[in-house]
């Protein structure tokens, strides 16, 4: 605000308004922005298909229920890439990593497992998942010794592990493809079973919603405890109609996807019911895996922001050397950062493969692109020390929403590759603007 | 003159980058309630030698003695549970965390539940602020928004809110205007009251003259010799600094 308040230019005064709007409910441009993207590629993507194909099949319940499933893979990836390029690494492995993974996995299940357990037992699942957790843990810690203790790059350690992963996943079942994966394993993945229908999504959306109130509540009280600026009431109404809105309409359209008709009449005589399988109506629901992605998701997001190890996380980013001198220790939180990684690789593994029923060899291949692109997108920054994990989650939404709406309206593989190339390299050239303006 | 046990002894000291001699067999002591100022060229070592008691380096050879006994300080950590607090030359802030999360890095407050106390932290920033530097306003921006003097404050508060009992100031006043200088001068003269040792790296001669009892002169990685500040003139210290000389008188 350099101009006095009496020769204002009305444009500025509409300018004036938006910026009270944003300085008063503390919303972060960045983040409008993004929402911005994603508005204009779901919008693009529903007029091309409205227009060019006389059916807009982009804002349907069906279409975004699915986007919301397949975004899951590489969000929860994301939300650790945050960590590593805060802290100045980068981990080209993660698809590598996850396609092995996921090729043992399968291979626990569906060949090692059954014949000492026996076809389905219910302890397969379990051991499998958390074989495939600690797997990525111990991936992620090797990369993280190869870089903190060896003091090799981690572009270098990593573009080696994706070379190294994704070869040794081919040995593994000399390329075959394992399938089916247990059929508990599965429902991870998402499907009409995979979900949790009707009534507790309304459940998570209503305790959500409370969630975001108290709180907006809470963080009013402990300002108003430490004397410090408060904002306005009527942008804490905002904040809580904007977040509850949201919810809520998620929960809507999530529950406006019915199953299919042939699992609904497969469910009707399953139970011995009576009821005509074109009226019964059963919704999805929230999918497991956006559950999963969620709370990966809450859960990332107190590490960062209320903890130590966030913090210190934050300072590697900032000044590795000052972070030292404050008796940081350095390397092993390298470690500690690659082997979160490589978890949420491992969880990504559960979640893809499940997805897919099976084990193939391209699974996960250029993940680490859609990756690092989602937490780019999602502000953050190459150069360290800056990054929100809610931002990377919705920067793979717009990755996912760019890769599912170019397959729906039949854009070949070539294409995809390009526009994806091409988003990225913009994405960080705006990001870059963006910087250049706030400072 | 004795004054009982200094609070540190650096012994014999030295440590070496590649082939050069940073620091060269170096001894100097400080006493409790004593500022000993520390002079020498540009590359003289001053700042690697600190760096040995602040845990960033460890010296090749030599000792470290606080309260006559032997330490091990390898790491900056040790450091500070021997209550030693170093304002670095660097300044050693993370640009992208503001000034409480700076203050406190290292040591943040938590509430019952182990999560940070982000409030607490900014009152007490706010609390230490307003005592060293009454102006500073800027307490929810990155310490990159920051002038060079408010983030010269920034790492003074940050050495000063620990109550250290040994503090390191490296050019703690380089990067100040004549009214924040006069300001640390005054907080030297108080921590000096409440019984600090301060080593003071310093290259404006008059406020060696005016904050310090005695000077160490470094050259070279070699320490020319330590002189007791109102036994000497600031010709004679400067003679030290440039020429490598003891003054007779002091010898
Ligand atoms: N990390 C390092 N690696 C290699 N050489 C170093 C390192 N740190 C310091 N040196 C060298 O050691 C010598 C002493 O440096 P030091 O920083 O201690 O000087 P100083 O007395 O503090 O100088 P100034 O007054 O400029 O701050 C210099 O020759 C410097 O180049
Ligand atoms: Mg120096």
């Amino acid at each position: 605000m350099t101009t006095a308040p009496g020769n204002r230019h009305p444009s500025q005064d509409a300018n004036g308004l938006f910026a009270r709007f944003i300085a008063a409910t503390e919303i972060d441009t960045r983040l409008l922005g993004m929402i911005g993207a994603l508005v204009l590629i779901w919008l693009g993507f529903q007029f091309y298909g409205e227009i060019v194909k006389g059916d807009g099949f982009f804002l349907t319940p069906r279409n975004l229920w699915n986007l919301s499933v397949q975004m899951c893979s590489i969000g929860v990836m994301a939300t650790g890439m945050v960590l590593v390029i805060v802290t100045r690494n980068i981990d080209l492995s993660v698809g590598s990593m996850l396609g092995f993974i996921g090729m043992l996995m399968g291979l626990l299940q569906v060949e090692w497992l059954p014949p000492h357990l026996g076809l389905g037992h219910p302890a397969i699942w379990i051991i499998t998942v958390i074989v495939g957790l600690c797997l990525g843990a111990l991936m992620g810690t090797l990369n993280g010794l190869l870089i903190a203790f060896l003091e090799i790059p981690s572009f270098i350690v990593t573009l080696g592990g994706l070379m190294f992963w994704r070869g040794g996943a081919f040995l593994l079942a000399n390329g075959r493809t394992i399938s089916p994966v247990d059929s508990t394993f599965a429902l991870i993945g998402g499907g009409p079973y995979g979900a949790i229908g009707s009534t507790g999504s309304w459940v998570i959306g209503l305790v959500a919603c409370a969630a975001v109130i108290f709180g907006l509540v809470a963080g009013r009280a402990n300002r108003r405890k430490h004397d410090f600026p408060q904002r306005p009431v009527w942008a804490e109404v905002v904040l809580a109609v904007l977040g509850c809105g949201l919810i809520i309409g998620a929960v809507l359209v999530v529950d406006a996807y019915p199953w299919p008709k042939g699992i609904v009449a497969k469910y009707i005589a399953d139970n011995g019911l009576t009821v005509d399988p074109a009226t019964l109506f059963i919704a999805h629901g929230f999918a497991y895996p956006v559950l999963i992605l969620t709370t990966v998701a809450i859960l990332m997001t107190i590490l960062m922001t209320k903890t130590r190890f966030g913090r210190y996380v934050f300072a590697i980013g900032g000044n590795p050397e000052a972070a030292a001198l404050s008796g940081i220790n350095v390397k092993w939180m390298t470690v500690k950062i690659f082997a979160l990684m490589g978890t949420l690789a491992g969880l990504s593994a559960v979640i893809s493969s499940a997805r897919l029923t099976s084990a193939t060899n391209a699974l996960g291949q250029t993940d680490e692109l859609y990756v690092i692109a989602a937490a780019v997108i999602g502000g953050t920054s190459l150069a360290g020390g800056v990054g929100t994990i809610y931002g990377a989650v919705l920067g793979a939404l717009v990755m996912e929403s760019l890769r599912t709406g170019m397959v729906l309206i039949g854009f070949d593989t070539a294409i995809q590759s390009m526009v994806v190339g091409g988003v990225l390299v913009v994405a960080v050239y705006l990001d870059i603007v963006y910087r250049k303006r706030i400072k | 003159m004795d004054k009982g046990t200094p609070l540190v002894e650096m012994r014999d000291i030295s440590i070496a980058f590649g082939g050069i001699k940073a620091v060269d067999h170096v001894t100097v002591d400080l006493y409790p309630g004593e500022v000993v100022g520390l002079l020498g060229h540009n590359g003289a070592g001053k700042s690697t030698l600190i760096k040995c008691l602040s845990g960033a380096y460890r010296a090749d050879s030599g000792q470290i003695l606080i309260n006559g006994q032997p330490v091990e300080i390898a790491n900056p950590r040790d450091a500070r549970e021997h209550n030693i607090e170093t304002i670095y030359q660097t300044l050693a802030l993370a640009d992208n965390l503001t000034a409480a999360q700076n203050l406190f890095l290292g040591r943040e407050l938590v509430n019952a539940r182990g999560f940070l106390d982000e409030s607490a932290m900014e009152a007490e920033t706010r609390k230490i602020m307003g005592r060293l530097n009454p102006n500073f306003r800027k307490f929810n921006v990155p310490v990159s928004a920051l002038s060079g003097g408010q983030r010269q404050s920034v790492a003074i508060a940050r050495a000063v809110y620990f109550n250290a009992k040994i503090l390191i100031m490296d050019e703690p006043t380089a990067a100040l205007g004549p009214h924040e200088t006069q300001m640390v001068a005054e907080l030297i003269q108080e921590l000096k009251t409440q019984g600090l040792g301060i080593f003071l790296i310093e290259h404006d001669i008059h406020s060696v003259m005016k904050l310090c009892d005695r000077a160490s002169v470094m050259k070279n990685g070699q320490l020319v010799g330590t002189v007791k500040v109102d036994e000497v003139t600031d010709e004679d210290i400067l003679g030290m600094i440039i020429l490598g000389k003891k003054p007779a008188k002091a010898a």
